[in-house]
């Protein structure tokens, strides 16, 4: 035995060692970034442009940069949610039709809209945790229900915004101190979702459920409530991208966020959260959700054509994470 | 070093095996043989180095120095493939089995055909596991199987293949005395057959009536080989923590025992728990004994609201108990240490110190739920020294941890979340015998502070050892009650199988 019994309490409390592996563990995406940004920055001359840069930044607050905040908490309990494209465009058409359709004041309408995404997070939540059917297949049929609901509440067509919704087009397409608005939304985003995941119990909790869910029942903790609210987060933020979407492009459409749900996982899983729960944090997702996002934007600039792009997008992904899991593979 | 003839040559000799992990010296140089024909034990603390020094021989881990000798051959083990192609098997501690695939599909797992013959995979899985002498269907999906068996169908899987050396890493952890006795016979057979076997176990008195040899390591050395005939339980334990056995159960303070504070009256599920009643009074400690299955960890489970109850009322301090689940009864002050420590006690992979907090979290947030991080460093730093965890720090994760520290964390949750009533289930399984002492004298503690405390256990005579009566249990029944003028492993036994069995017997003869 190489520990000793404790003499004093300091001893166990502070001035703990460095560790190699949890330092590779936890910077290792960074690095991936750090290399992707270098790759960029050298071959192309535009890339390491403010205007470039700050371009990168709005696609990733009105893509999947919001949405794997939502994702995220989900994964940490070892859940998953396939609906947050469905449930963007749920969100964005609702934009329309409340603003547009219903003409109800925009500063209702909005909160509406969150609320109405979460509702649908709700249902989901509460068929998962409650019910306990598998996160999967529940979040699977939402991403039908809230498509339908899409194509219900738009009628199949685009609902442009207008002068009601002015407002919102000038948050869409606004600076402030010269960052486009929607990006300084997801930093709030993110902060936020920092604070909780890293200083409150609930974020304690829910990333202690996805490691070891009966310790944690047995512990006493209302488990399938924390459960169910993770789905209600994911939902309303999805809600929120359906907005920022909106608020972009000035049209509420249920075409928006097709597919965005695998795009949301991989920058979720590229930041080292582990699918199996329990492990991942905000900032490195936010450096998935770059990392995706560079990458769109790389080839772009590099002029690789668009239905390239895609099977390119697979292959780096593999990649990255083969990289991640080679390091972390290291340590043992 | 011990008379065997020139002519036996061993098995398999591991010879000067060093295995570091970064700085920690796992295995210092380890010397161990294994002989033809013997149940070789292998014994030290938890932490000594014995399941390190198996996964060596198991060709599970490539050590950093050393030699492996098979049939006074120079072996080089490149993974487990080239230990089992040499005939060893190795039935880890930690189960590795498909809970969704059938016995008779785990028993051959990496030995099925490519085209399946149903009835004769079926057929033979039956053989082995009767010639096991336990009554398992081979149909049945492991999943379904107590933890107790699961770990026979282990064995099984071992024995169906063709073996000359069988390691077995605490297989009766988990097992009642009964099955334990039947592992034994087989073990006894085995030796019989000419195959060495290595037996690892906690259990001193089961290592004594079986072993040949006995080799004791401490601190990832070997401390010595001794033959049975020469050595005597006190001797060994010595050997292993350096300190004689009549410590092990520290002398409980005259205690206060106080009013009633959980009565459980008429519990009932299904045939796992029927008519339980019973109650534990202030500064009491209630053993719960009985075999593997007889309905303790079920009775406890339902008292904790963590399984739901057919029918039944639980009281505390006189107020009937609403238990939806374990929340409610934590919030009610009843408090459960979990037989499984991995799998239900502590989130494994989390510091110490977020396990520590757990269930008493509410403790050291604010308003706002923020958590204050300086208090809960504070108190689990205060509850590691109460408790006398070694660790290196508060933050590092419980998997660090030895298995008796391990239980220390989950009692440090218990002790931080505060509470009238603690029940412990299986408090020192695979624990070493200096941390089981120790946590002995943690349960007297509570004791002592007033909770009510009801222990069960599969080792009768740490029921006898600590508690203030033990309760039996048979077949989902309360079967009596030993007071500690009655203890002695016969009563203990007679209660728990022997009015079954006569019934049974009664039935049949008339």
């Amino acid at each position: 035995m190489t520990n000793t019994p404790l003499d004093s309490a300091t001893d166990v409390e502070k001035g703990r060692p460095f560790n190699r592996a949890e330092f590779i563990e936890k910077y290792s995406t960074f690095g991936i970034f750090l290399i992707l940004f270098i790759v960029a920055t050298v071959w192309t001359d535009t890339f390491l442009t403010q205007r470039n840069l700050l371009n990168v930044l709005r696609q990733v607050a009105a893509g999947t940069g919001i949405m794997a905040v939502g994702m995220l908490f989900v994964i940490l309990t070892r859940g998953i949610d396939l609906s947050v494209g469905s449930v963007q465009a749920f969100g964005s058409v609702l934009c329309g039709y409340y603003i547009v359709q219903l003409d109800i004041d925009i500063w209702v309408a909005l909160p509406l809209v969150l609320l109405s995404g979460a509702a649908l997070g709700a249902l989901t939540g509460i068929f998962v945790a409650y019910l306990k059917l598998p996160s999967f297949v529940m979040s699977l049929a939402m991403m039908a229900i809230a498509r339908g609901l899409s194509l219900v509440y738009s009628q199949g067509q685009p609902i442009v915004l207008g002068k009601v919704g002015a407002a919102l087009t000038e948050f869409g397409s606004g600076r402030f101190l010269n960052v486009p608005k929607p990006v300084w939304l997801m930093i709030a985003i993110f902060i936020v979702a920092g604070i909780v995941l890293n200083y409150t119990k609930y974020g304690r909790i829910i990333k202690a459920i996805g490691s070891n869910e009966e310790a944690v029942r047995l512990s006493g903790i209302n488990v399938p409530r924390y459960v169910a609210s993770v789905y209600v987060i994911s939902g309303m933020l999805a809600a929120t991208a359906g907005i920022i979407a909106a608020s972009r492009t000035g049209i509420g459409s249920s075409q928006v966020g097709v597919g965005a749900e695998l795009n949301v996982i991989a920058a979720v899983v590229i930041g080292g959260a582990s699918l199996m729960g329990g492990r991942g944090g905000v900032i490195n997702t936010l450096i998935g959700a770059l990392i995706l996002g560079v990458m769109t934007n790389l080839m772009n600039l590099a002029g690789v054509p668009g239905y390239h792009q895609q099977v390119w997008m697979g292959i780096i992904i593999a990649v990255a994470m083969l990289l991640h899991f080679g390091v972390t593979r290291v340590k043992n | 070093m011990h008379g065997w003839g020139t002519e036996m040559t061993a098995l398999v000799e591991l010879r000067g095996i060093k295995k570091f992990y970064g700085g920690v010296k796992a295995l210092k140089g380890v010397d161990f043989d294994i002989e033809p024909g013997e149940i070789h034990a292998l014994l030290g603390e938890n932490g000594a180095g014995k399941s390190t020094l198996m996964k060596v021989l198991g060709g599970d881990i490539i050590p950093n120095a050393g030699s492996i000798v098979v049939a006074g051959q120079p072996a080089d083990f490149r993974g487990p493939a080239d230990a089992k192609a040499v005939g060893i098997q190795v039935i880890h501690q930690e189960l590795a089995l498909a809970p969704d695939l059938s016995v008779a599909e785990n028993i051959y797992l990496g030995n099925l055909p490519p085209i399946i013959s149903w009835s004769a995979l079926n057929n033979s899985a039956g053989e082995v596991l009767n010639r096991l002498g336990f009554d398992i269907r081979p149909k049945e999906p492991v999943g379904n199987l107590p933890i107790a068996l699961q770990q026979i169908v282990e064995i099984a899987k071992a024995l169906s293949k063709e073996a000359r050396i069988i390691v077995f890493d605490e297989p009766t952890a988990v097992l009642s005395g009964k099955d334990a006795e039947r592992l034994h016979e087989i073990m006894l057979q085995l030796r019989m057959n000419g195959v060495g076997v290595v037996y690892i176990s906690h259990r001193l008195d089961e290592v004594f009536d079986v072993a040949d040899r006995m080799t004791v390591l401490k601190d990832g050395e070997t401390v010595g080989t001794v033959s049975v005939k020469d050595t005597d339980m006190n001797k060994i334990i010595r050997m292993m923590v350096g300190r004689p056995m009549e410590t092990m159960f520290p002398e409980k303070k005259p205690t206060k025992i106080g009013d009633e504070v959980l009565r459980v009256e008429s519990l009932n599920r299904g045939r796992e728990v029927m008519n339980v009643s019973l109650s534990v009074r202030s500064g009491e400690i209630v053993g719960l004994g009985g075999l593997v299955g007889s309905g303790r960890t079920e009775a406890a489970k339902m008292i904790f609201g963590a399984d739901p109850k057919d029918s039944g009322e639980i009281f505390l301090n006189g107020k009937p108990l609403k238990l939806k689940s374990p929340h409610d009864a934590v919030q009610a002050g009843v408090s459960l240490l979990p037989e499984d420590r991995k799998g239900e006690g502590v989130v494994i992979d989390f510091p110490i110190s977020v396990n520590s907090t757990m269930a008493g979290i509410g403790k050291i947030t604010n308003g706002f739920g923020f958590i204050k991080r300086r208090k809960e460093g504070r108190e689990v730093a205060e509850l590691a020294r109460k408790l006398t965890l070694k660790c290196g720090h508060i933050d590092d994760a419980v998997s660090t941890l030895s298995g008796g520290n391990q239980q220390k964390v989950v009692l440090a949750k218990w002790v931080f979340a505060g509470g009238d009533v603690i029940i412990f289930d299986e408090p020192t399984r695979g624990v070493d015998v200096g941390a089981k002492s120790e946590i002995y004298g943690l349960i007297n503690k509570m004791a002592e502070d007033g909770r009510a405390v009801l222990v069960i256990s599969s080792e009768h005579q740490e029921l006898f050892g600590i508690c203030d009566r033990v309760l039996v249990m048979g077949n989902g029944e309360l079967r009596g009650e030993l007071k500690p003028a009655d203890y002695s492993e016969e009563n203990l036994l007679h209660l728990a199988m022997a009015s079954g069995a006569l019934e049974k017997d009664g039935e049949s003869h008339d």
